[in-house]
Formats: C-alpha cells, sequence, structure tokens
C-alpha cells in the first residue's frame, strides 16, 4: 500500500500516529501549511480521492491507497489565478488552504460562502481581497488601481505583488519550506510553575532515549543577561532575560532544550526531562505585585533606559506632562473620569515562530521568522561573543508578524544548539507555545481625567495607566512611553498630565503588537472623549474637531519640549469629513429584522508617528544586472506588508523602467550593511527612502556614464530620523440587541492620511486588514491567565479568531496629501488602522443603547451583562 | 498534530481492546491536541457498518457516519412527508464550529462521545429521546437514553473498553414537529446555548444543550404559552424537585440538576438569558402561534 500524492506514489510509509500534514510536509510538499495543527486554520487543506481535509487532523495512515492533491498538484486554474488578480492575499501563508478549499467547494456551498469558509483562517488581509477573489472580482488593473495623473509611472498603481505566481501556487518558501540534509528538530522543555528556582535538571533519561543528540538547560547558559526585544538602541528595554535561567518567571518558560533527529523523538525525550523546582511565591496581578511585599521578579536587574525601579517590580514608568494640570481642571466646566481595561491579545501570525540555524564554512547561519534580522544578528554576537561577519541572519518569505516577530524567541536557543553540535538545528513553537510561551499584547488598565469648557474646549487631559509587561521587560518601556504619547499629543490641550507604570508580573510577557500601545490608550481616550461631548450635549465629532491637532501645533505629550515630529502633512480634517459622509451616505446594511435592534454611530480618530523615535536606519543597495535590469537589496522583511512591490515600484519610478526590470531580495544581513526592522510602519517611509535614494544615485550615474560594459551599482539610507504624523479615522454604523448582546456592524468605513498612495490597492488592503484585526480583538479575542498565572488559552477553537462571517466590508478611503518628508511624499500605514477601531465601536454601541462600555472585548455576553445590569 | 505515543494503527473488528487504546471515527478530535499516553488506534472503518439504515422503529445512525453524511442524508421514498424532523439533521450540522471540510471526516459517534456541552450531535440525539447502543468489551450490548448518556462535560457513561456503536432516532421523534435555535459567541463559532423543541403528541420537549454542562430536558404535557414554557425553565434552574413533584399541566424536568455551563465560550448569566429567550421562542413556534415564525 501507499499513497498517491500529486499522482506520485510517496517514497516512504507513514508512522502509525503521525498525521497527514507532517507526512506532506516531509515528502517535501511545503505548500501544505501548519497554521494551528488542531484543525481550526485551513492552512493544511488537501483533498483526499477529491474529498478536502485538513490533513493536521487526518491519519496519514488512512491516506494510503488514496490519491492525495496539495497545492502543488491543483491544476492551473480559477482558484489561484483570482486570488492572484484580487491580491486575495499578503503574507501568503493561509494562502494554499484558501485555494485548497475554494476548489474543492460544491454549488451548495458556494452559495453560502461564510459558512464554507469558517474553517480558514487569514490573520493578515481581513477577507475582503479573499472575498473578491471567490466572487471573481479582480482588484489589480480596478479603476481604483489606475495612477490618479496617468501617467506611466508606477507610483499610485495598484500592481500586484511580485510573489503573487509563488504564493498561489504553493511554491512560495516560508521559513520552513525547505529541505536540510542532516537536520536535527528541537524542543522545548516548559515550566509549569509561574515562578519557581530550579534545583536540578536531570536529563539522563532523555539522552538515553535512541535519536537524542543533546539536552541543553541552566549549565549551558551563555551568561550573557539580554532582551528579547529587538529595537535600534539595545538599552531601550532591561537585560533582564537569560537564555536559560536557573530562575522562572512565568509557567511556560523556557526550561531546557532537547535536540534529536526527529521532532517526535524530541518530543518524547521532553517528557523524560525530570526537573526538580523550588517553587517561589507568585504574582500575577500588576497592581499586587507593586505593593509592599510583592515577591520580586527581578531582584538587581539594571534599570532600562529611562526611569525603573526593579524592586518594586516596575519596569518602566512615565510621569510627565505639559501646561498646569491642577489649573487645567480648575478651568473646567465639566469633567469625566473613567476607567478602562484592554485585555491580553495574541497576534495569531499563521506561520508560528520558527528558526532553522546551520553553520558554513565556520559561520553561523540562521533562516528565521523575524522582522528584524539585523538587530537579531547583533543580539546573537553579543551573546555568543562573535564578530557580525561570522554570523548571517536572514528571513525567506514571513508568514505574518504583527509585531510579534520583532521578538528573539528562536533564534537564540537555536543558535546555542548550533553551535555546541555543529549540526543544522530546526525549532518551530507550536500555536499552543504561540499562546503560552510568546508574547501578547500590553494589557493596561488606563483611567482617563478629562477637563472641557462647555463648548467642549479640552482644558486638562490626565492619564493614569498600570500595564502589565509580565514576566519580563521586552517592549516594557517603549510600549508604556508609545501609548502615552500620540493618543494625547494629537489634542491640543493647555494642560496634560501622565502617570504610568509598566509592572513585572510572574505571567506570559507582553511585548510588540500591532500599535505598539496606542490600540490601548486610544480605546480609552477616544472613548472617555465621546463621552465628556455627550455629556455636553455636544456632537463629538464636533468636539473632535474643536480640540484635535492642526498643522503648526506643536505636539506635546508628556513634556513641554515637543519631540522631533512635525505634521509635516495634514489629511485628519479630510478624514473627518470622508467618514462622516459616508456614514451619512445611506450606504451599508439596513437595521436587522426583529425586534429590539438599536442603531448607532460612532467614529474614533488615531495618530502615528511615520517612524518610532531614536532612530530607524536602512540602507539599500542597487546594482544593474547582467543582461539587464536591477538588483534591488533591501534589508527589511516581507512579512505580508507588501513593501517588496512598493520598493520595486519606487526604484522603477526613480530608473524609468518597468518593476518588472527589478528584481528584489530582502532581509538578509549579508546583502546589505543594516536595517533596523520591518516594524514601527517604516518599511516605506524609512526603507523606502533608502531605495528610492539608491534608485535615483544610480539614475545618475545612468545619465552620466556613456562606458557600455561596466555594471553600475549605488547605495542608499535612510535614518529615519526626519518623522511625520499619519490620520485614522474610523467609524462605524452598528445595531445593538441589548436582549442578547448581539453587535450587528451596518456599515464600517475608514479614511486614512498616507501622504501619497504609492499602491492603492495594497495600502487599501492593510486597512481592511488592519480594521478586522481589530475588530477580533474589539469583539472576540482575549487570552486567559488563571489564579496561577498559567495561560488557560491553548489553541484556536478557544481563542476566535475573525473569519470570513464575522467581518463588514469596511470602505477604504485615502486624503489626497503628499508628506515633504517621506518617499515620494508616502507615509506609513501598517500598524495604524488598528488604532480607532475598538472606541470606534465602543462609541457606536454608546450612541445605539446609552451603555458605556469600558472594557474589552465586546462580545455578546458581555454587552449583555453591561447592557443588563440590575 | 502527531501523536507520537502511538506504536500502532490497527482495524478495530478482532482487536481486544487494552488500556492505551482508542477507538479511531474521524480522528479529528484525536489528533487535534496532545493524547498523553494513547499506544495503538483501533480503526473502526474496518467495521465497514452503513452510516445510517432505516428501520420501521426509527432512523439508526451508526457511530462511524460522518457528519457531512448525516447532512447530506434524506429518507428514500415518501419518508420525508412521514419525518418532518429531518432538516433538524442538517440544522445540528451546521451548528458544529466544526468546518464542512472537519465535517467531512467527524463522525456522529465521535462528537458524542466526546460530551462537549456544545456537541450537536447530543443535541440532535437527546432532543429527539435518541437512544446509544453500546458494545462492552466480551460481547454483551446496552442501550442508554441520549439525554443520559452525557453526564458533564468531556465525561459519559462509557466504562473502559466500550464502544458507542450506534445512535437509534424512534420513529415517533421523527414524525413531530420541530424547532431550533442556537446562540454563539460569534456568528458561526462554538454554541453557547442550542435549544431544540419538539412536539410529542400533544405536548412538547425541550431540550437544552450547549448553555448547560449536559443535555437538560423539560417535557411538558401539553403546549404551553411562551411564558409558561419559561417559568417552567426558571422553576428548573431554582428548585426542580418541586417542579417534578407538581402535579397536573406542568413540566418535568429529566435530569438531576440545571445549573449553565461556564466556558470561554460564554458567560453563564448570558447563555441562562439566551436560554430563557429560545424556550420562550420554541414554545410560541410550536404552539402554532402566527406570529412566530421558524428561524433560518
Amino acid at each position: 500500500m501507499s499513497m498517491n500524492v500529486n499522482g506520485k506514489p510517496a517514497a516512504e510509509h507513514p508512522r502509525p500516529g503521525q498525521c497527514l500534514r507532517t507526512f506532506l510536509r516531509e515528502q517535501g510538499w511545503h505548500g501544505v501549511k501548519k497554521g494551528c495543527d488542531t484543525g481550526d486554520c485551513g492552512a493544511c487543506t488537501v483533498h483526499v480521492d477529491g474529498m478536502p481535509v485538513h490533513s493536521c487532523i487526518y491519519p496519514a495512515v488512512r491516506a494510503l491507497d488514496s490519491d492525495v492533491t496539495t497545492i502543488e498538484g491543483l491544476e492551473p486554474g480559477p482558484p489561484g489565478d483570482d486570488f492572484l488578480a484580487a491580491q486575495g492575499f499578503q503574507c501568503g501563508y493561509c494562502t494554499p488552504g484558501m485555494i485548497m478549499t475554494a476548489a474543492a467547494l460544491t454549488d451548495e456551498a458556494r452559495a453560502d460562502l461564510p459558512r464554507a469558509f469558517k474553517g480558514n483562517i487569514c490573520r493578515c488581509t481581513g477577507y475582503g481581497s479573499i472575498a473578491d477573489a471567490l466572487a471573481g472580482r479582480p482588484r489589480v488593473g480596478d479603476a481604483s488601481a489606475v495612477s490618479a495623473t496617468g501617467a506611466p509611472s508606477p507610483v499610485g498603481s495598484g500592481l500586484p505583488a511580485p510573489a503573487g505566481p509563488e504564493v498561489v501556487t504553493g511554491r512560495a518558501r516560508f521559513t520552513l519550506d525547505t529541505s536540510v540534509p542532516g537536520l536535527l528538530h528541537m524542543k522545548l522543555v516548559r515550566s509549569p510553575h509561574a515562578h519557581a528556582r530550579i534545583r536540578s535538571v536531570d536529563a539522563r533519561a532523555a539522552l538515553a532515549l535512541p535519536g537524542v543528540a543533546a539536552v541543553f538547560s541552566y549549565a549551558d547558559d551563555p551568561g550573557v543577561r539580554y532582551s528579547t526585544a529587538r529595537h535600534h538602541n539595545p538599552g531601550d528595554d532591561a537585560c533582564d532575560t537569560a537564555l536559560f535561567d536557573q530562575t522562572v518567571r512565568f509557567a511556560g518558560q523556557r526550561v531546557a532544550a532537547v535536540v534529536a533527529d526527529s521532532p517526535h523523538t524530541a518530543a518524547r525525550a521532553c517528557d523524560l526531562v525530570r526537573v526538580d523546582y523550588d517553587v517561589l511565591p507568585a504574582v500575577v496581578d500588576p497592581d499586587l505585585a507593586m505593593a509592599p511585599g510583592a515577591p520580586v521578579l527581578h531582584p538587581g536587574v539594571p534599570p532600562a533606559v529611562g526611569a525603573s525601579d526593579p524592586g518594586r517590580n516596575v519596569a518602566a514608568e512615565v510621569h510627565g506632562g505639559t501646561g498646569d494640570i491642577a489649573a487645567g481642571f480648575a478651568a473646567a466646566d465639566t469633567t469625566y473620569e473613567q476607567t478602562f481595561r484592554v485585555q491580553r491579545v495574541q497576534h495569531v501570525h499563521l506561520e508560528t515562530h520558527a528558526t532553522i540555524g546551520w553553520m558554513d564554512e565556520g559561520r553561523l547561519v540562521l533562516r528565521t521568522s523575524s522582522q528584524t534580522p539585523f538587530l537579531t544578528r547583533d543580539a546573537l554576537c553579543g551573546l555568543f561573543g562573535l564578530e557580525r561577519s561570522q554570523v548571517r541572519v536572514f528571513a525567506a518569505r514571513v508568514g505574518g508578524g504583527f509585531g510579534g516577530k520583532q521578538e528573539m524567541l528562536t533564534e537564540d536557543v537555536v543558535a546555542l544548539a548550533v553551535l555546541r553540535l555543529g549540526r543544522p538545528v530546526q525549532l518551530e513553537f507550536t500555536r499552543e507555545e504561540q499562546f503560552t510561551s510568546a508574547t501578547t499584547r500590553t494589557p493596561m488598565r488606563i483611567t482617563v481625567r478629562l477637563g472641557a469648557r462647555r463648548d467642549g474646549t479640552l482644558t486638562a487631559l490626565q492619564l493614569r495607566t498600570v500595564a502589565d509587561t509580565g514576566a519580563y521587560g521586552n517592549h516594557a518601556g517603549g510600549v508604556l512611553f508609545h501609548s502615552c504619547n500620540e493618543a494625547i499629543s494629537m489634542y491640543r490641550c493647555p494642560a496634560k498630565r501622565v502617570d504610568a507604570w509598566s509592572v513585572y508580573t510572574n505571567t506570559v510577557p507582553s511585548g510588540a503588537f500591532r500599535g505598539y500601545g496606542l490600540s490601548q490608550s486610544a480605546f480609552a481616550v477616544e472613548s472617555a472623549l465621546d463621552e465628556l461631548a455627550r455629556s455636553l450635549g455636544l456632537d463629538p465629532l464636533a468636539v473632535r474637531r474643536r480640540n484635535l491637532v492642526r498643522p503648526g501645533d506643536p505636539l506635546l505629550s508628556v513634556s513641554d519640549e515637543p519631540e522631533d515630529v512635525e505634521i509635516a502633512s495634514y489629511g485628519l480634517a479630510e478624514c473627518l469629513d470622508l467618514v462622516r459622509d459616508a456614514l451619512a451616505s445611506g450606504r451599508g446594511l439596513p437595521v436587522p429584522e426583529g425586534d429590539g435592534w438599536q442603531a448607532g454611530t460612532g467614529i474614533a480618530v488615531s495618530m502615528l508617528d511615520t517612524v518610532p523615535p531614536g532612530g530607524h536606519r536602512a540602507h539599500v543597495r542597487i546594482a544593474q544586472r547582467v543582461g539587464g535590469g536591477y538588483r534591488l537589496a533591501v534589508g527589511t522583511a516581507e512579512f505580508g506588508n507588501g513593501t517588496t512591490t512598493v520598493h520595486r515600484q519606487l526604484a522603477a519610478a526613480a530608473l524609468g523602467c518597468g518593476v518588472d526590470d527589478i528584481e528584489i531580495v530582502s532581509a538578509d544581513t549579508d546583502e546589505v550593511e543594516h536595517d533596523t526592522g520591518a516594524y514601527g510602519s517604516t518599511g516605506t517611509f524609512v526603507a523606502g527612502m533608502a531605495t528610492l535614494r539608491a534608485a535615483r544615485s544610480l539614475a545618475e550615474q545612468l545619465a552620466g556614464a556613456g562606458a557600455e560594459g561596466k555594471l553600475l551599482e549605488a547605495e542608499g539610507s535612510s535614518d529615519g530620523r526626519a518623522r511625520s504624523v499619519t490620520f485614522n479615522v474610523q467609524g462605524f454604523r452598528i445595531a445593538v440587541r441589548p436582549a442578547t448582546g448581539e453587535i450587528a456592524i451596518l456599515q464600517s468605513v475608514q479614511a486614512a492620511d498616507a501622504g501619497t498612495v504609492i499602491n492603492p490597492v495594497q495600502l487599501r488592503g492593510q486597512i481592511e486588514g488592519g480594521v478586522v484585526q481589530a475588530l477580533g480583538a474589539a469583539l472576540f479575542e482575549h487570552l486567559d491567565i488563571d489564579g496561577k498565572g498559567r495561560v488557560t488559552t491553548r489553541t484556536l477553537r478557544e481563542y476566535h479568531v475573525p473569519v470570513l462571517a464575522d467581518v463588514p466590508r469596511t470602505e477604504v478611503f485615502f486624503a489626497r496629501t503628499a508628506d515633504p518628508l517621506g518617499p515620494l511624499g508616502a507615509k506609513s500605514m501598517s500598524e495604524a488602522p488598528f488604532n480607532p477601531v475598538a472606541p470606534a465601536l465602543a462609541n457606536a454601541v454608546r450612541d445605539a443603547t446609552g451603555v458605556r462600555i469600558t472594557e474589552l472585548p465586546m462580545s455578546p455576553d458581555r454587552v449583555y451583562l453591561a447592557l443588563n445590569q440590575d | 498534530m502527531d501523536i507520537d505515543t502511538i506504536t500502532d494503527f490497527r482495524p478495530a473488528p478482532g482487536t481486544a481492546w487494552q488500556p492505551g487504546d482508542a477507538w479511531l471515527g474521524g480522528g479529528t478530535w484525536l489528533f487535534s491536541q496532545p493524547q498523553p499516553g494513547l499506544r495503538r488506534l483501533l480503526d473502526l472503518r474496518g467495521f465497514g457498518w452503513d452510516p445510517l439504515t432505516e428501520r420501521p422503529g426509527g432512523l439508526e445512525i451508526a457511530a462511524t457516519c460522518t457528519l457531512a453524511e448525516l447532512a447530506r442524508w434524506r429518507p428514500a421514498g415518501d419518508g420525508g412527508g412521514a419525518w418532518p424532523a429531518v432538516p433538524l439533521l442538517r440544522h445540528c450540522c451546521d451548528a458544529l464550529l466544526a468546518s464542512f471540510k472537519v465535517q467531512n471526516m467527524a463522525t456522529v459517534g465521535g462528537n458524542i462521545c466526546l460530551a462537549l456541552p456544545a456537541g450537536a450531535m447530543t443535541s440532535l440525539a437527546a432532543s429527539l429521546d435518541g437512544v446509544a447502543t453500546i458494545w462492552s468489551p466480551g460481547g454483551g450490548v446496552r442501550e442508554v437514553p441520549v439525554t443520559g448518556f452525557v453526564t458533564g462535560p468531556g465525561t459519559t457513561v462509557l466504562g473502559a473498553g466500550e464502544l458507542l456503536r450506534s445512535v437509534t432516532l424512534p420513529d415517533e421523534s421523527l414524525r413531530s414537529r420541530t424547532a431550533f435555535r442556537q446562540a454563539s459567541l460569534s456568528r458561526m463559532g462554538r454554541s453557547a446555548a442550542l435549544v431544540i423543541g419538539r412536539t410529542n403528541g400533544s405536548g412538547l420537549v425541550i431540550t437544552v444543550t450547549a448553555a448547560t454542562p449536559r443535555p437538560v430536558q423539560l417535557r411538558f404535557p401539553g403546549r404551553p404559552s411562551p411564558g409558561e414554557a419559561a417559568a417552567a425553565l426558571d422553576q428548573a434552574a431554582r428548585d426542580p424537585e418541586r417542579l417534578n413533584s407538581a402535579r397536573l399541566n406542568s413540566a418535568r424536568l429529566t435530569s438531576a440538576r440545571l445549573t449553565w455551563h461556564d466556558d470561554v465560550h460564554g458567560a453563564p448569566a448570558w447563555r441562562a438569558a439566551m436560554t430563557r429567550r429560545f424556550v420562550a421562542e420554541i414554545a410560541a413556534e410550536l404552539r402554532g402561534d402566527p406570529a412566530a415564525e421558524p428561524r433560518e
């Protein structure tokens, strides 16, 4: 008996407990993806004798004597072509499963696509372009995708992503989609305790298992403290983390690593590692953690840049303001104060954290799923005492990030194993590990106090924030500072005051997450402002117009001195008009039939600096190719954000060539000098500027050179020092049914001020995706931790992320601005669309029901309880 | 995911069950989470059971019948007229969180034996007074009402080595008119409250699942008004013994207790409110109240 895969007999026989997914991947069919390994996400969809199944929960032995078809074996045709034409993908990791599902739909299933696709998760697109693909509606080449000027420039046209043909055929190579001879596999032993001291690790039984190569634990720690957070300035984050610590500070922390000749041997060996713990008192609540007598997580850790007080479990704190806050409240006719709670959510990038490492002629090489290959290389150099020339870190196509991969969670331990064993080693997180042991959005409790005159003019704005950074301080300061910045600097108010703490607790670490603290503070501030306006009997939109910054205003938050940010272009007023007009247009769905529905509208605003503070550097090389065209090497990573497309467009515009003449390589420390990383929405604004400069430099050389035969090359760089701001306005028209707690979204509108729109198809996709990811966090998602600090959320069926059935279509509008600081006038727009969504929805619920929701998510049960309090 | 501890995959027929064995239906749950201690998979497909068999006494559904087969099934001949409850099969398959691709593999027996409060096959079979046929090691056969088969979240009456062979939906139940209501935290998410009503002669049977740790059934001798039905539910939650000792035209609660389930799929107080709403709606719908339209 053997299995036929894509018409070829499989070379091997599956193991008795093996699922079809791992078997197919072992046979080299890398188009079959692992998103969850629990049957929930659909990325592994294949056909068995023509029947679509989730191969991760299909017993491989059952497929013997069957014909199995993977994406690689699918006949060319409509589903893939439609996904290409509609650009129905961003990172592309879910795409093979989407297409394999689409290819097997019956007519009946096709008539109810939301139901047919309830087992397929896309975390990037927000399903707008996927719905278009399934309906056969192309996006590339539609009216909105043609350059507004009609000029031949590729800028402003909706060119498709260059990797599209590989993505839709399953040939796109993600981190683990490669075959490395002699590859060893790592699995991690993790702490069951929230706080404990390890007395001993006994690996003898594990090492005795045939196939086990090594077991590493605290005895193997290189002795250098660091942070998993990757930042341009390493001092931004406290060095509070060890590769293998003898103290564990959260349940799920890495305790030992087993390396073996197969993943299943490594997993079995993990069960044989005996760890003796001395369990310590744990604290899981940030307020209790700051109280006297609380267990101290990091005694003696040197503070990070900025204020911090490890002795009180304070990882970072912000105290500051502008003007006289007491005078501001004294001048107010009315004040409003409310405390808002924003929950822990997970990124759920479909490609889990993963790294393969090997030695290449004495150099350490890591192929890894990272937003920051250069900073990770630098961190590894510091950790293992290596020169930069001794380490190469590169990313293949990255299956989503959302900030989660601005973190070093796999590379350090893989590097240790490769350096010690001299053999190739792979580590792939399970979906469960993504929940228990990766990072999350920082939960925050934010008290907002506002003072205003009768006409709605703000006189005082005060924030008191307690953030839970979890067991480690990765991104603690950055997220906390950012949460206190743009959400209030976008309001002109004579008096502002911020007191904020980010607190260590014995829980899974928080970290970088799309919005970087702003989605939390935007929920609080935008909700409070809405309520303030209503308490004055004023239109919330009018009160915003009165108080929002205008061109020329300084951007002030926690200091009287403005930072190096200016309003270099201003589309905010236009965005407000666009959303107001759209909500008044009568478009969207009617209020649902049936009794008890109440309609309402709500809006919220967010502003985002185009570059993180403190510098963000990109270096780019471009060279003529033998045989024509150009090779463009950029450092920034492509993880669905679309920068590859934008960089080609920018280079082609400068060189006056077609985008097909630009070959692009990205995210490889061997290719360019430096790139701070694909975070802070910098892929276009910073790295794009470097590409534009390099291409212009090469164009000048070409114009001056008459000589044939010599291939010219040029470099470009950008330091991200000149910073501007972007604006996003979200509007919702909804209906709420108090008797059931249901929220029906009738219309969703977002207007974005992104400067020059280099690629309208991609930008629309970024915004649709940001809105839907934010709707997940606003309506469904919460990562739960029990009283002992253990994460109880283990699978995607316990953590509902939006699927096609859950989402509205969002109308997307762009303000017509051009920013003098950005490449060809463009600004950043990756994280920003997320931020105004939850408060706009909460404001609409308030409008519909009169009740202010102060805690996320707004799931039906919570809304019901909020609206039906006795 | 791989189940790394499995050392043997063999047909269930002719294999004596031993500790560490698992009956393999579709595998969709077994392969969806770690299964510590599992050693052998015993493949039920080897039995070759007919998935669905119409008998004079009702419809026999083999444990290995897939959800897709159940959802597609239509009675032969003019049976459709005789069994108006048949569309409920499809409604209950649709109520599952699992997509149609998972339903191609997942089995009716697997869903019931998993004993999740939201297990819609339990809802279906319990609401229609289905009877489970259980094979015991050594050749014994016993029958258990499905309302009592699930004893709590993840627990059933099955003893070690016992196997759910089939579920039979009685002819009389399939002849009843039914009403179906489901609530979930997301549009097509896991059920948080699933309430099914059916006419029972001149009476009414309402079965609550998903909102409760195990199926709860209220049997009314007549057709209560919405208010009477909701009041009976309230009484069942407060004091089931008093409800059951009352005579005359009162409902009877057929499980020991009515408590509200608490997990990530919905807060208990909301589940209670949704259940109460649905019980009243179903009473109205099956009373023949013209204002009550059946839902999609």
